[in-house]
């Protein structure tokens, strides 16, 4: 009895997994469709561009400069067991600007922004300011979640460039330290190997981490119940499940770019 | 022409039946002042009205078209001829009080900047709230939230305006000025769609009047037949706070 208890409850929380699945999947598709249709809302997506980027903008030159410390540090622990210490920088730009910077870009834009996505519309929904909108013949799909579902692809590409920068820089930082490179020189090498084949297609797959963020995070403030409560747990899912969607994703996406790019798989 | 036509209108939600089979119908330029106690469906008539929620049988006819069957820019279209003033008010939050109420009239029409501006300033003083333009909501009182949600609703001088408890939360000589707004509203034309506990005001401005008991309509008529009302609930209720 009690075996078919927990098959139910993993049978049911299955079925639930992939019911939210589609729905998100849905409504995502739904996106596409009225991001193409007028109004455009030109105004409102600049706005939360700027607001995405305002918000995040500290977050990441912060991290990606901690980051560029962090993996300037470990590339000269291995480079130099074969002596090969002048590859530092351009071990350490190829490294962010294939994979750590747009991952981690992402990874710190679904916790700082699809958080906010997540607890502003549940906010919206449960004090009945989406019926507000709605009453007001405004539709409120293509006002709250189209809007910033546009603005997160624009803004996420801009700041996975300026986590690469500030992580280059702050290799440069640890690097000069230590050996006491030049700016110029460190700046020559880091990008002596790389081509816009590294730089473009890991960028631009950054657009796909901004559409999944904003997706889930925007589903998940639309089917907010439950007052404050769902409010709190819709900004918190917003966040683990646009990270993970993010790392399943990038497994794919780098998959792809190695397709149509071999020279990066190489 | 009738302005709103419930016609046979049941609504549940779950196991909850809200609405049972109501019928009633506003003509255009009248008011029409839904009564009941909490919890019985009053707010979701209203909803109906506007389209937030489809009943499970009946329909909901809006200047003569039935708003179950509209989508997308035709019920735009009719949205655009209701001004809705909810419950709590539901002010944008992320917004000044005066763009709350210039929000509908950037939306829907052509004013310029300063058009819009003095326009929704014109509406905050019709509520009492001329100094309040760059004030933001939450800074507010519940009594000026609910004027400034009806300063909203008017935005577009609306031909069908629906108040949810415009007198809730306000002091009785702020409570007497909103009755008197809402009346002079209706003289220039506009049909209202009041719900209230409030009797006396109801009194005021109501030309028909509904009562609701259960989700099933209790009476419906004028103040006079409401008055005759051998209903014990209708009777409290229309004697209730000193009216009557």
């Amino acid at each position: 009895m009690q075996q078919v208890s927990v098959v139910d409850r993993v049978g049911t929380g299955v079925l639930g997994a992939f019911e939210s699945v589609g729905a998100i999947a849905t409504f995502g598709a739904r996106a596409f469709v009225e991001a193409a249709r007028p109004p455009y809302d030109l105004r409102e997506i600049l706005r939360h561009v700027y607001q995405f980027g305002s918000r995040s903008a500290p977050l990441i030159l912060t991290a990606g400069f901690a980051i560029g410390i962090v993996l300037s540090m470990h590339t000269r622990a291995s480079l130099e067991r074969f002596g090969a210490e002048s590859l530092i920088p351009a071990g350490l730009a190829m490294a962010l600007i294939r994979e750590t910077g747009p991952l981690t870009a992402g990874l710190l834009v679904a916790g700082r922004v699809g958080a906010g996505i997540g607890a502003e519309i549940g906010a919206m929904k449960v004090s009945e300011q989406i019926d507000a909108l709605e009453a007001n013949a405004v539709d409120a799909f293509k006002y709250l979640a189209v809007t910033r579902i546009l603005a997160l692809m624009i803004a996420m590409p801009l700041l996975t460039i300026l986590m690469d920068f500030s992580g280059i820089f702050g290799g440069y930082v640890a690097e000069a330290a230590v050996s006491g490179m030049s700016w110029r020189l460190y700046f020559e090498r880091a990008f002596s190997y790389i081509t816009y084949s590294d730089i473009i297609p890991a960028t631009l797959k950054t657009i796909v981490f901004g559409f999944l963020i904003a997706v889930v995070s925007s589903y998940l403030g639309f089917t907010t119940s439950r007052g404050t409560e769902g409010v709190g747990e819709a900004s918190t899912r917003s966040v683990v499940m646009s990270s993970m969607l993010i790392i399943l994703s990038d497994v794919v996406l780098v998959k792809i770019i190695f397709f149509f790019y071999p020279a990066v798989s190489g | 022409m009738n302005a709103v036509r419930f016609d046979h209108v049941s609504k549940a939600f779950g196991a909850l039946k809200v609405l049972d089979d109501i019928s009633f119908e506003i003509p255009a330029g009248r008011a029409f002042c839904l009564l009941g106690r909490s919890g019985t469906g009053k707010s979701v008539t209203l909803r109906h009205i506007v389209g937030l929620v489809q009943p499970d049988s009946g329909k909901v006819f809006v200047e003569e078209q039935d708003i179950a069957t509209l989508a997308g820019r035709e019920l735009a279209g009719v949205r655009k001829h209701m001004g809705f003033l909810f419950q709590n008010a539901a002010l944008f939050d992320s917004m000044s009080v005066g763009d709350n109420v210039a929000f509908p009239m950037r939306r829907h029409t052509n004013m310029s900047g300063d058009e819009v501006r003095e326009r929704a300033t014109k509406k905050l003083a019709d509520v009492g709230l001329e100094n309040d333009y760059d004030k933001m909501p939450a800074d507010l009182s519940g009594g000026m939230k609910k004027r400034a949600g009806l300063a909203r609703a008017m935005a577009l001088d609306p031909p069908i305006l629906l108040v949810d408890e415009p007198s809730a939360g306000l002091d009785p000589i702020t409570a007497r000025e909103i009755d008197e707004l809402l009346v002079k509203t209706k003289l220039g034309g506009t049909t209202l769609v009041v719900v209230t506990h409030n009797i006396p005001s109801a009194r005021v401005i109501g030309d028909g009047f509904a009562v609701l008991q259960d989700g099933r309509m209790l009476a419906n008529g004028t103040l006079a037949a409401l008055d005759a009302s051998d209903e014990p609930l209708v009777q409290t209720f229309m004697r209730a706070q000193g009216g009557g």
